[in-house]
């Protein structure tokens, strides 16, 4: 627990002197921004935050591979790659410091972002509960999302290829099930497919968040999936091993 | 005296790439031994193994009596590994890169800023203790990377190339940091270049092509070579009316040649090569011989080998390993 707080923090401080990280935040900031203006606060609008967590999902398939595609690729472009398993840490404590340490980047990146929350205060009655399990869907979103682009820059040493990578991935994981629901025509013997992507999509799970629900399914899915990238990140890390 | 680093068997493939080729080797404790090798030999693959970073295709591989793939942590834990070309982060401080390295080898909080402050005195890294790591000159980075390896003191050190890209006199400074790591930590240091060695190590082992050609110490290769200094004459047989396969049997025959061969050199010379059988000094034999059979001689001197000529011998591919000969 020791070496993974220690390598953690080394992690976090790495994102606060990188200019890519800097980039990446403030265009997240930037793009949530113009989309909270947009939709969300405008005289007329229900004083909430339903919009923006919706689109949130999609921006974030943008910004979180930027975030994440130096972690592994860049130790093993650089060599360090080799220091860090030659020393007395497990694989496994190495894959949860770099998740951690660019998950906690992510949670640092959104927190400008509950102004909009003290801006609808001010302006407005925002209701409370909705946009707390909003919240909630986007600490849990970007764990996933974290996750996946870990797995991408374990894959390659090539940073561009590691974003690439996870862009690709986060696609079809986002949006696959309701893009299907719509090609795929509802036969009897489909309906089964349909169902099984329509669960493991993201945004099946996800939408119920800023509509003020919390289902521990929903809540099950996102850490179970996280839990399942950073296992395939652990195997990646191994299978030098065998290679 | 125990052996810290026991190696056997070992061999890796890389694919269809044979990198390491049955190796056997051990180092003594306290030892500093060179691993010398051209490029390509091996040298970077075998320590790679040693330090649990790679798997071994087969054979095996112990450090401090552990095995280095059924205890890889506590052979890791043993371990100052300083890998080719120095991996660092360039966006961290030296002391603070130091610090965390420490903390990941299990120094405890309270002892990491001594340890820190030890290897930075030791490794000449006072000054650039502040610095950015990726503002710092090669010679620096080698330096971290040294006080790196050793800020656990870990019992077992092993150097990849510790002087490759440095200048002359930042050279004389590491091998003179590493001489003084002897008795304490046993030193299992990699160079392409033999002088380098000569300046750090005790002993060497010898890899090309993945096969280990020579082990022993320094002294006893170089005695191995003195036993066995080949004469070189030029001589002329005139109107002998001997022929160079006639003057060549003839030298062979000398008491206490083992070998004799010829070459012509233009103008009716031959330039002879005769190298003794044993420990023996053949230069008046051959000159009695030159003399009696009435051949003329303008040169004649004995070759002086040296580790350089050995080296580059068992580079070459020749299967001469001077340090078993002499055994
Ligand atoms: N990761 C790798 N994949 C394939 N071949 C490799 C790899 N690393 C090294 N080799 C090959 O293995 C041989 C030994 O390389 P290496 O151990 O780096 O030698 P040295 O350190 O003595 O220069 C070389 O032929 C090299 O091309
Ligand atoms: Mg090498």
């Amino acid at each position: 627990m020791g070496k993974v707080l220690l390598l953690t923090r080394r992690e976090i401080s790495a994102y606060f002197v990188s200019p890519i990280a800097y980039v990446a935040m403030a265009l997240f900031l930037v793009i949530a921004g113009i989309f909270f203006a947009l939709a969300d606060f405008r005289p007329g609008a229900p004083a909430g935050m339903r919009s923006i967590f919706d689109i949130m999902m999609f921006i974030l398939i943008f910004i979180i591979p930027i975030v994440t595609m130096r972690s592994l690729s860049e130790e093993q472009r650089s060599g360090t790659i080799e220091t860090l398993l030659t020393a007395p840490v497990t694989d496994i404590q190495v894959v949860v410091a770099k998740f951690l340490g660019s998950w906690i980047f992510y949670l640092a990146m959104l927190a400008p972002t509950l102004i909009y929350v003290v801006l609808l205060a001010a302006f407005g009655n925002p209701e409370y509960g909705p946009v707390a399990s909003g919240y909630l869907g986007l600490v849990l979103l970007g764990a996933l999302y974290v996750s996946i682009g870990l797995l991408a820059s374990s894959l390659t040493e090539n940073q561009v290829i590691a974003a690439v990578t996870a862009f690709a991935i986060l696609i079809v994981l986002a949006m696959l099930g309701p893009w299907i629901a719509t090609v795929v025509p509802s036969r009897w013997w489909i309906i089964g497919v349909r169902a099984i992507v329509q669960q493991a999509t993201v945004r099946t799970h996800y939408q119920d968040f800023s509509q003020g629900v919390v289902d521990l399914v929903h809540v099950i899915y996102f850490v179970a999936l996280t839990a399942y990238a950073l296992f395939l990140t652990v195997k990646v890390l191994e299978s030098r091993r065998w290679r | 005296m125990c052996a810290m680093i026991e190696v056997e068997n070992l061999t890796k493939w890389y694919g269809n790439t044979l990198a390491v080729d049955r190796a056997t080797f051990s180092v003594e404790e306290g030892r500093i031994v060179g691993f010398l090798g051209p490029n390509g030999a091996g040298k970077s693959t075998a320590l790679r193994i040693l330090t649990g970073f790679l798997p071994a295709t087969s054979g095996q591989a112990r450090v401090n009596g552990r095995d280095v793939l059924m205890e890889s942590l506590a052979v890791r834990s043993s371990i100052g590994y300083m890998p080719e070309n120095v991996p660092l982060y360039p966006e961290m401080r030296v002391e603070e890169y130091l610090a965390f390295r420490a903390g990941l080898k299990d120094v405890p909080s309270p002892k990491r800023r001594a340890a820190v402050d030890r290897v930075l005195q030791r490794c000449w890294l006072k000054e650039v203790r502040r610095r950015l790591i990726g503002q710092l000159s090669k010679g620096f980075r080698q330096r971290v990377g040294l006080a790196e390896a050793l800020v656990a003191d870990p019992p077992v050190l092993i150097l990849d190339e510790p002087t490759i890209g440095l200048d002359p006199t930042q050279i004389e400074e590491t091998s003179k940091l590493i001489r003084s790591l002897g008795g304490k930590h046993t030193v299992l240091l990699s160079s392409h270049l033999l002088p380098q060695v000569e300046k750090a190590c005790s002993h060497v082992v010898i890899i090309a092509d993945g096969q280990i050609k020579a082990a022993d110490s320094l002294d006893e290769l170089k005695k191995g070579l003195a036993h066995r200094r080949q004469v070189v004459m030029e001589l002329r047989a005139g109107d002998t009316g001997d022929g160079p396969a006639e003057v060549g049997r003839a030298l062979g025959q000398v008491a206490g040649a083992a070998d004799a061969s010829t070459d012509e050199v233009g103008g009716g010379w031959l330039r002879a090569v005769v190298t003794p059988a044993a420990d023996a000094d053949l230069r008046e034999g051959l000159c009695a011989l030159v003399a009696q059979r009435g051949w003329q001689l303008r040169e004649i001197h004995r070759l002086a080998p040296t580790l350089d000529e050995l080296y580059a011998r068992i580079v070459a591919g020749e299967a001469v390993t001077a340090g078993k000969e002499a055994a």
